[in-house]
């Protein structure tokens, strides 16, 4: 035990700390609290946080009336593309750029770096004019290929892979192996911890990206999850259980993969300082 | 590596660089610089293009939505920013004292940080309901009569910078929480005192130790302010009455509701060049502005 047995600072931390939870959790089970009550439930004063007939009703008329299945299902093959993409292609680059030694390397990272300073807004209109073009607009071809590269995934993987120590390819080298085999048993085992970090990051912007699916996306079918929570808004304003079932079912498999990588989001985020 | 030929290597560094080379090239890089030349174009997609100038910069003078947009995107920033950091500062120095139960704190904080801004932003369009909203509800309680929020031109910016401080505060906290790990132990426990101490301790140790931190969770948090555009899109698409309309939501609808791809461009070219600016502050302010031990 503690030397001190009543010590007001930590009494006070407590206090202040279980309150700030509160104001985050709460919004959220207000979510679910909705999103289990009937339409007409919603619109009662005073409202009662604790559904008194909860009821899966709303979730059911949102299937029915909502192309929700083939969003979900859009949401989970753009992102899962879009992350094992970024993953092979970063790792690919990273690794010419760390592990070979050739004229121009640096000038080449250093390019990559400064496209990262420009907002992707900026290309936003011409990538939107080539998919009009291309005819990719309203398909997966036009929501995933112009995201399968990352400039931060890139510099990512450069720096994880740089600090590997050269002796153990080397020998490899030696042995009369290529940089095909280098790269898949001795160099990508390595980086897993970067890999981790890549993947739940990617994953989650891709998960809750909206400007480029809501440019992309023309029809029902092609939406991804927050995209048709946004058309799913405007169309049933009013009927706010279904919305926030909507939203429930976006939060979830985010929420799943959080509480599993939870310590690559944290170590992710907080050492690159980018969310979305 | 050892007695390797010039080419053989040349061709192991295409196949690799390759794919994200490519996608650098083909999908950033051309599609920037395609940006930029569009500003010397007007262009509906339709008509052929039509080179007019710098008729699109002289137009953001003349531009009221524009300049609208400019400001609201500043008063943003200007709400969002202090708040932002001073609850992620206040968190993360909660969190980093000896507390238990910091898991559970820690995923309550971080699970607005990773939901999708569409989703959080429904649900506080419904917090903020003037009628049945959860926010008004409470205000009651307290005997305030709460005002129409999103529907108010004067209190729909409040709502949206409530809602962005609320998502990103475990965030910032995380990014405080990191650097208040970094300063040294030995430091904090040569001054440990209790009760008032500990509060001058904060002020005149830890805040300067901090210092880095700080300016790097402000750079990140201006250039992703700049960029704002879900929230927005998704609680007011702008409105009420242009009262929330934002740089990137102008250059949206001058784009693809308006078909004005060189005006949009343009826009975008003002977004970029303050993100530059930014960038710019950040070199330079690291040498001048942040204490280091």
């Amino acid at each position: 035990m503690n030397k001190r047995k009543y010590n007001p600072v930590l009494l006070i931390s407590y206090i202040l700390i279980i309150i700030a939870s509160l104001v985050m959790i709460l919004p959220l089970m207000w979510m679910v609290s909705t999103s289990l009550k009937t339409n007409q439930y919603t619109l009662r004063m005073p409202p009662k946080f604790i559904p008194e007939h909860p009821t899966l009703i709303s979730y059911k008329t949102l299937f029915s009336l909502f192309p929700m299945i083939r969003m979900l299902v859009n949401s989970i093959v753009v992102s899962v593309f879009v992350t094992g993409g970024q993953i092979l292609t970063s790792l690919m680059a990273g690794y010419a750029l760390a592990r070979i030694q050739f004229k121009g390397r640096n000038s080449l990272f250093i390019l990559f770096l400064a496209t990262m300073m420009v907002p992707y807004q900026v290309t936003l209109i011409p990538l939107f004019i080539s998919m009009r073009y291309l005819g990719w607009l309203n398909s997966y071809l036009g929501l995933i290929v112009p995201i399968l590269h990352t400039a931060f995934g890139t510099f990512l993987m450069r720096q994880a892979l740089i600090t590997i120590p050269r002796e153990i390819e080397e020998s490899a080298f030696i042995d009369g192996a290529n940089h095909l085999h280098v790269f898949s048993r001795i160099v990508v085992p390595l980086a897993k911890p970067a890999i981790a970090t890549l993947m739940v990051l990617a994953f989650m912007a891709s998960w809750n990206s909206f400007l480029w699916p809501l440019i992309v996306a023309k029809s029902d079918s092609m939406m991804t999850l927050p995209v048709g929570l946004a058309a799913l808004h405007g169309r049933y304003e009013t009927k706010w259980n279904m919305v926030m079932a909507g939203g429930v079912i976006s939060l979830i498999p985010i929420i799943v993969v959080f509480l599993f990588g939870q310590r690559y989001f944290i170590q992710g985020i907080s050492r690159s300082g980018i969310k979305n | 590596m050892v007695g390797e030929s010039n080419i053989k290597k040349a061709l192991w560094v295409s196949f690799f660089i390759f794919p994200s080379f490519a996608g650098l090239i083909i999908f950033t890089i051309i599609p920037i610089l395609s940006s930029f030349s569009l500003t010397f174009f007007q262009w509906d997609l339709i008509t052929p293009l039509e080179f007019v100038g710098f008729a699109n910069f002289s137009r953001l003078f003349s531009d009221s939505l524009f300049r609208d947009a400019l400001g609201h995107t500043l008063s943003f920033i200007g709400g969002y920013i202090p708040l932002v950091m001073i609850s992620g500062l206040l968190t993360a120095v909660l969190m980093n004292s000896r507390i238990r139960a910091k898991g559970f704190f820690r995923t309550a904080f971080f699970i607005p940080v990773i939901s999708s801004w569409i989703a959080v932003a429904l649900l506080w369009t419904w917090m903020f309901n003037p009628k049945f909203g959860l926010v008004n509800y409470l205000l009651s309680l307290l005997k305030i009569n709460g005002p129409a929020w999103l529907y108010d031109p004067s209190w729909a910016m409040t709502a949206i910078i409530i809602t962005s401080v609320w998502k990103d505060t475990g965030f910032v906290m995380m990014l405080f929480l990191a650097g208040l790990q970094d300063i040294p132990l030995n430091l904090m426990e040569a001054s440990s005192i209790d009760g008032a101490a500990k509060i001058r301790q904060f002020f005149s140790l830890t805040l300067p130790l901090l210092s880095p931190t700080t300016f790097f969770v402000l750079v990140i948090s201006l250039i992703n302010s700049f960029q704002v555009f879900d929230q927005v899109w998704a609680m007011t698409e702008g409105g009420p009455a242009g009262s929330t309309s934002v740089l990137v939501e102008q250059i949206y609808k001058n784009a693809f509701r308006y078909n004005n791809m060189g005006y949009a461009s343009t826009i975008s070219l003002i977004l970029f060049l303050f993100i530059l600016l930014i960038t710019l502050f950040q070199i330079l302010g690291q040498k001048k502005w942040v204490y280091y031990e």
